[in-house]
């Protein structure tokens, strides 16, 4: 994108877009502070924002800090990537009606709604890209996801300061946004610099006739989010991925993580791009109709490994060794992609504070005996 | 359907009560035949189905739930008593001589066993609903499976699941709250972390009874977490895992090794 498409807008004058929004009938969701984390809720006004907070994010904890300044995106994220907005963690799908010597069956797609969501980070677009890839870019399209993606416009915020959770920049999705959004925001000293990433952004940014940034503040945006890629702590090599980790299949380091891991689906629910799902139904007392409807689902469950007859993951190691092996690895052979994108919500989240940059690397060593750490090492 | 009570605080029954519009569907769908919290009319067995509220605690009620077997086709328990022994099951832990002393005038009067156990424990149970008290949706839905003739099937996920559905913050990782979601079983709806306080596990172990070595619930590394990641002393740690489903195998096996540690 050419700098002349940039626009500055001082922090005080958000409130301009977030009007403009409005009047093109968007519902607009935005990171909100509720129950001691940020959460999308919609939002009408700047006040609605988290200004002044921060958050400290760490292996199994999170906290949110106020700073006092007049920062607004200076919470890097909540534990809710894009994916709720797409694939809704209950979608009903089929209204399934007993009829004369048979059944019929409706299908129930969502009311199509207009949502703009401000303050996706890069690691968020690049899990939406991958869900959309699955939900989308396959012969067999999801029409519920693509109801709900069809209007949604993302308005993302590139990242001046990295958690200690945050690897993004050795997954080289972020921390700055480079496709799959609309709009792009990097927010300087009190002033916001937009950048049109789609023909509905480039539209919404002339409307807003805003000064064009310099090529001095252009370049100070810049610099700050080169700097949050360098100060990143954590990483994950995954230049010996997926073979690597086929090899490892017995190393002895799955027992040592599943005697710590709880098998409590927290990582895979807060993935950006988990994608497993169940369905359900819901029959009446009388047996004349049910609902069908989809649910997030994990491979955490017992259900995910029973086929007929038999559970072919009974025990935790069965499970976590198959998250983390198609996260990492058959994700590869499966789209071409590696499944993790680098947010670090899965170490954050974590009741017990698994680490899997630190999994990885343990599970891909050659002497499994000595790199396999006991229970106590992690807290 | 019969609805039998042993003992238990009858909160369970009221679930039933409580289904409103749906109680009339039901009355519809299978007669009420014997349900004394609900109404004087008495039928006498046999029963399609029975539900039982309440764990045995006394010599009276262990051989009164086989009478109950005798008379159902179906018999499935309602609720944590019934299911893993309730709270009362405390008392496995304890002398209840001494509270007998402590608690009543004339304690000769109470004629009651020094255990307290599920109803699995006496007879045969076709079908087990955890909670305390249960969720009335998962009732209708088991009653709505076996007027169908379809076998019904509960789901043995986490709690923390259906938290992370609803948008939930984990009170745990965001509030440093030592919760029991993680290794208890859905069923409740995520109720306690919605109103922001800690899951205190009375839908019993996630996979209960299918549990096995290496298999979920893993409460060795969650009471861990409790200890050494939010600094609860052994104690505190032994009073987590012994509530309202405390004699499950999982959550007693946990409690005892903490209280070794005391």
């Amino acid at each position: 994108m050419a700098p002349e498409t940039r626009g500055i807008l001082p922090l005080a004058d958000l409130q301009r877009l977030l009007d403009t929004l409005h009047i093109r009938g968007y519902r607009i969701a935005g990171p909100t502070v509720r129950d001691g984390a940020v959460m999308w809720e919609t939002i009408s006004q700047i006040s609605d924002l988290p200004i002044g907070w921060r958050d400290h994010q760490e292996p199994g904890r999170y906290r949110l800090e106020q700073t006092g300044s007049a920062e607004i995106f200076g919470v890097v994220h909540g534990p809710q990537s894009l994916k709720p907005f797409a694939f809704a963690p209950r979608e009903p799908l089929l209204q399934i009606k007993r009829a004369q010597g048979g059944f019929s069956a409706h299908p129930e797609l969502p009311e199509p709604e207009k949502v703009a969501v401000i303050g996706a980070r890069a690691c968020d677009l690049a899990g939406l890209a991958i869900q959309d890839q699955i939900f989308l870019n396959s012969s067999y399209q999801d029409p519920y996801y693509a109801v709900r993606r069809e209007e949604l416009f993302v308005i993302a915020v590139n990242c001046t300061r990295a958690l200690p959770t945050c690897f993004c920049a050795s997954m080289d999705t972020g921390p700055r946004a480079k496709n799959g959004f609309d709009l792009a925001l990097t927010e300087i000293d009190n002033q916001l610099v937009l950048e049109a990433g789609s023909e509905a952004g480039s539209d919404l940014l002339s409307a807003l006739s805003l000064p064009l940034a310099s090529h001095n503040v252009i370049g100070e945006a810049a610099a700050r989010v080169e700097a949050c890629a360098r100060s990143q702590v954590r990483r994950l090599d995954h230049t010996r991925l997926p073979q690597a980790l086929y090899d490892a299949y017995e190393h002895p380091r799955w027992d040592d993580v599943a005697a710590r891991c709880l098998a409590c689906a927290n990582c895979t629910m807060v993935c950006p791009t988990c994608f497993c799902h169940t369905v359900e139904e819901t029959p009446d007392l009388t047996g004349q109709q049910t609902e069908h409807a989809r649910l997030w689902d994990s491979c955490f469950t017992q259900e995910h490994g029973y086929i007929h007859g038999k559970n072919v993951r009974p025990t935790i190691k069965d499970r976590y060794r198959m998250w983390i092996t198609h996260k990492l690895a058959s994700w590869i052979d499966q789209f071409g992609t590696s499944g993790c994108v680098g947010c670090g919500r899965c170490i954050t989240w974590c009741p017990v504070g698994i680490d899997l940059t630190e999994e990885l690397p343990a599970l891909l060593a050659s002497d499994g005996r000595q790199s396999a750490k006991s229970t106590s090492g992690n807290t | 359907m019969g609805v039998f009570k042993f003992a238990s605080c009858d909160g369970c029954q009221l679930s039933i009560l409580n289904l409103e519009d749906d109680l009339l569907a039901l009355g519809q769908a299978l007669d009420i035949a014997y349900f004394p919290e609900a109404s004087s009319r008495m039928e006498a067995g046999p029963y399609d189905i029975a539900l039982v509220e309440g764990s045995i605690t006394t010599a009276e009620d262990a051989h009164r739930i086989r009478s109950v077997r005798e008379q159902a086709i179906v018999l499935m328990t309602i609720g944590a008593c019934a299911t893993a022994g309730g709270i009362q099951a405390l008392r496995n832990w304890a002398d209840v001589e001494s509270f007998k002393q402590v608690v009543y005038p004339s304690p000769q009067y109470i004629q009651s066993l020094s255990t307290s156990t599920p109803i699995s424990g006496h007879v045969r149970v076709d079908f087990e609903l955890w909670g305390c008290p249960i969720d009335k949706g998962q009732l209708l839905r088991i009653i709505t499976d076996l007027l169908a003739g379809v076998r019904p099937r509960l789901s043995a996920d986490s709690v923390c699941i259906e938290c992370k559905r609803r948008g939930n913050v984990c009170v745990m990782v965001a509030k440093g709250i030592p919760c029991l979601g993680p290794v208890t079983r859905t069923g409740c709806g995520a109720i306690c972390p919605s109103m922001g306080r800690d899951c205190y596990g009375c839908f019993g172990p996630t996979e209960g009874a299918r549990t096995g070595p290496g298999m979920p619930p893993n409460t060795a590394s969650l009471a861990h977490q409790f200890h050494q990641g939010l600094q609860l002393i052994p104690i505190e740690v032994v009073r987590r895992f012994r509530g309202i489903n405390g004699d499950t195998e999982s959550f007693k096996r946990e409690s005892e090794s903490w209280e070794k540690k005391m």
